[in-house]
C-alpha cells in the first residue's frame, strides 16, 4: 500500500515538477554558478573568475543608469496606474449607464501584447502627437520619444493606458465587497460622497491596493517588450531599462557571465522590494 | 436632488471623455491603416476619404505570413495550455490530498518561484535547451509548462481544497484507482478554475515575446509577436503597412475578448488574488 501511494504521488506530481525543475530551478542554480565565470555564450570552455563580474557590475555606468531609469519609472508608473485604475473603478461602479461598455473599453489594452502596444504608441507619439502639435501650434507635442524625458513619459503613458484597466478590475472587486449595510448606515448619518470615499471605501479597499501595487511593481521592474518596441532604449541608451540592459549585455556584447551577475542582482532587488512592500502594506492594513 | 442630477451628468461626461481617450489610439491606428502612403503623409488625424485603400492589409497580411504565424501562435498556445491544465490539476489535487512534509515543501517551492523573474533564469535555460536540442516549438511548449506551473498549481490547489473528499471515497469503494478517481470524479468539478487557468495562461503565452525571441531561430516557427518585431525592423519607415499589420495582429485577441469577456474578467479577478 505504502509503495502504491508513493507511485501515484510521483505519477501525478512528477511531470509538472520535472518541467518546473528543468525550466526554472536548475537554470536558477546554474545561473548562480555562471555569474562567477567569463562565459561568453559560445565557447565551451568556461573560466572561473570569482567576483569579477559583480565588481564590474558596480563599475558599469550603463547598468546604473538603467537601474535608476527603471526605479524612477516604477515609482511614477505605480502611482499613475493605480490612481487611474482606482478612479476608473469608482467611475464604473457609480451606477452610470453604459458602465459595462466602459469597463470593456478600459480593459481591452491589457489583453494586447506589450510588443504590439509599444509599436502602436510609437506611432501615436511620433506621428499622432506631432500632427496635433503642428495643427494647433503646440510645440510641447512635437519630437516625442526623441529625448530621455519624452521617452520616459511615453513609457509611463503607455503602461498606464495598458494596465489601468487591469487594476480597475481588481479595485472593482474590492469596492463591490464593501457591505451594503455600511454604506446605508453612512447614508442615514448624512455622510457626503467624499467622506464615504475617505472613511469607508479607501480603508476597505486597502487589501486590493496591496495586490495592485505588488503587480504593477513587479511588472514595471521586469518590463522589456514595451521598452523594446516603444523606444528601443533610445535615444542612445537613455531609456534603456534593466531587462534590456541584461539582454544587451549577453546578446549584444557576448558577456553572458556579466549579464547573469546583473540578472541575479536584479532578482535580489526585485524580491527585496516586493517583500518589503507586502510587509509594509499588510502592517498598514491591520492598523487601519 | 438637483445636486445629485448634476453629479450624474458630470460623471457621464467624465465617462465618455475617458472612453474617448482610451480608445483614441485604436482609432488613429485603424484610420491610418486604411490610407495610402500619400494620404497618411498629408493628414494623420482625419478619416481616409479619397485616400482610402485596403492594399495595406493585403500587403502586410502576405508580408507577415499571417496564416503561418497565427497557426504557430495558436498551436503553441493551445498545446501549452492543454499540458498545463492536465499536469497542474493532477499535481495540485495530489498535493492537497497528500498531507506530508514533502507535498508542503513542493507547494512552497512553487509559491516561492513566483518571485523569480524570467531574466534571472533565461541565459542558463537557453543553454540547457540548446544542449537538449529543444530550441523548437516542442521545446517552447515544454518551457511554458514549466513557467506556467507555479501560478496554475497554486490556483488549482486553492480550488481543490474546497472539493469534498466524500465523493472521492465513494468512488474508491466502487473500485476506481487514483487515476480514474481524478479524471472521472474530481476533474469535472474543477471546471470553473480550469477556465480561469486557461485564460490567464492564454493571455501571456499568446502575447509572449522574449522567450520566443530567445528560443525560436527559424522563420517558419515564428509566432505573431516575433514576426511583428522583424516586420517592423524591415519596414520601419512604412507606417501604412505597419499599422495594417498591427490591426491584423490584434484582431484575434479582440475577437477572443468579445466572445469570452465575462470569463476573462472573472479570471483576472481570481488570478490577482493569489
Amino acid at each position: 500500500m505504502q509503495k502504491g501511494t508513493k507511485m501515484w504521488f510521483w505519477l501525478f506530481v512528477g511531470p509538472i515538477l520535472f518541467a518546473f525543475m528543468v525550466v526554472q530551478f536548475i537554470p536558477a542554480i546554474m545561473g548562480i554558478g555562471y555569474s562567477f565565470t567569463s562565459w561568453n555564450g559560445i565557447a565551451s570552455k568556461i573560466n572561473y573568475v570569482g567576483f569579477d563580474n559583480y565588481v564590474r557590475v558596480f563599475k558599469d555606468a550603463e547598468f546604473f543608469r538603467a537601474f535608476w531609469f527603471t526605479a524612477k519609472f516604477a515609482v511614477v508608473s505605480i502611482g499613475t496606474i493605480n490612481l487611474v485604475g482606482f478612479l476608473l473603478a469608482l467611475l464604473v461602479t457609480s451606477g452610470l449607464r453604459g458602465s459595462n461598455f466602459l469597463r470593456g473599453a478600459f480593459f481591452i489594452p491589457n489583453l494586447i501584447g506589450g510588443l504590439i502596444l509599444g509599436f502602436i504608441w510609437q506611432f501615436i507619439f511620433t506621428k499622432g502627437f506631432d500632427a496635433v502639435g503642428a495643427k494647433l501650434g503646440i510645440e510641447f507635442l512635437r519630437g516625442w520619444l526623441s529625448t530621455e524625458s519624452t521617452g520616459f513619459w511615453g513609457l509611463v503613458i503607455l503602461m498606464t493606458w495598458q494596465m489601468a484597466g487591469y487594476m480597475m478590475i481588481i479595485y472593482i472587486s474590492g469596492i463591490q465587497n464593501i457591505p451594503d449595510s455600511i454604506l446605508e448606515a453612512a447614508a442615514i448619518d448624512g455622510a457626503s460622497s467624499l467622506q464615504v470615499l475617505k472613511d469607508i471605501t479607501l480603508p476597505l479597499v486597502a487589501p486590493a491596493f496591496t495586490v495592485g501595487v505588488f503587480l504593477t511593481l513587479s511588472n514595471s521592474f521586469k518590463l522589456y517588450d514595451q521598452n523594446l518596441s516603444l523606444t528601443g532604449g533610445g535615444p542612445g541608451n537613455a531609456t534603456q531599462m534593466m531587462s534590456m540592459n541584461i539582454y544587451n549585455t549577453a546578446f549584444g556584447f557576448s558577456r553572458f557571465g556579466l549579464a547573469q551577475a546583473k540578472a541575479l542582482i536584479f532578482l535580489v532587488v526585485l524580491a527585496a522590494v516586493a517583500l518589503t512592500q507586502i510587509y509594509l502594506s499588510k502592517k498598514k492594513e491591520v492598523e487601519m | 436632488m438637483v445636486e445629485k442630477k448634476t453629479n450624474k451628468v458630470l460623471l457621464g461626461i467624465i465617462g465618455i471623455l475617458s472612453a474617448v481617450i482610451f480608445l483614441a489610439p485604436f482609432y488613429l491606428v485603424v484610420v491610418n491603416s486604411l490610407k495610402t502612403q500619400k494620404g497618411f503623409l498629408i493628414d494623420v488625424i482625419g478619416l481616409p476619404g479619397k485616400y482610402f485603400t485596403l492594399n495595406n492589409y493585403v500587403e502586410s497580411f502576405i508580408k507577415l505570413n499571417f496564416i503561418r504565424s497565427a497557426t504557430n501562435s495558436l498551436f503553441i498556445t493551445v498545446a501549452s495550455i492543454t499540458l498545463i491544465i492536465v499536469f497542474a490539476s493532477m499535481a495540485a489535487w495530489m498535493l492537497v490530498r497528500t498531507k506530508t512534509n514533502l507535498s508542503m515543501f513542493i507547494f512552497l517551492m512553487f509559491s516561492t518561484a513566483m518571485l523569480i523573474p524570467f531574466q534571472a533564469v533565461m541565459l542558463p535555460l537557453v543553454r540547457i535547451m540548446g544542449k537538449l536540442n529543444l530550441l523548437n516549438p516542442g521545446g517552447i511548449i515544454f518551457m511554458y509548462l514549466g513557467f506556467g506551473a507555479p501560478l496554475s498549481v497554486m490556483l488549482y490547489h486553492g480550488f481543490t481544497k474546497s472539493v469534498p473528499v466524500e465523493i472521492e471515497e465513494a468512488a474508491i469503494i466502487d473500485g476506481c484507482n487514483k487515476f480514474e478517481v481524478f479524471w472521472r470524479v474530481v476533474f469535472p468539478l474543477l471546471k470553473p478554475i480550469t477556465v480561469t487557468v486557461s485564460i490567464l495562461n492564454a493571455m501571456w503565452i499568446w502575447n509572449d515575446f522574449l522567450l520566443p525571441q530567445l528560443v525560436i531561430n527559424r522563420p517558419q516557427w515564428q509566432t505573431i509577436p516575433l514576426k511583428m518585431f522583424y516586420f517592423f525592423g524591415q519596414f520601419s519607415k512604412r507606417w501604412d503597412l505597419g499599422l495594417a499589420g498591427l490591426v491584423i495582429a490584434m484582431l484575434p485577441i479582440i475577437i477572443f475578448y468579445l466572445a469570452m469577456q465575462k470569463h476573462i474578467i472573472k479570471g483576472v479577478m481570481q488570478g490577482s488574488i493569489k
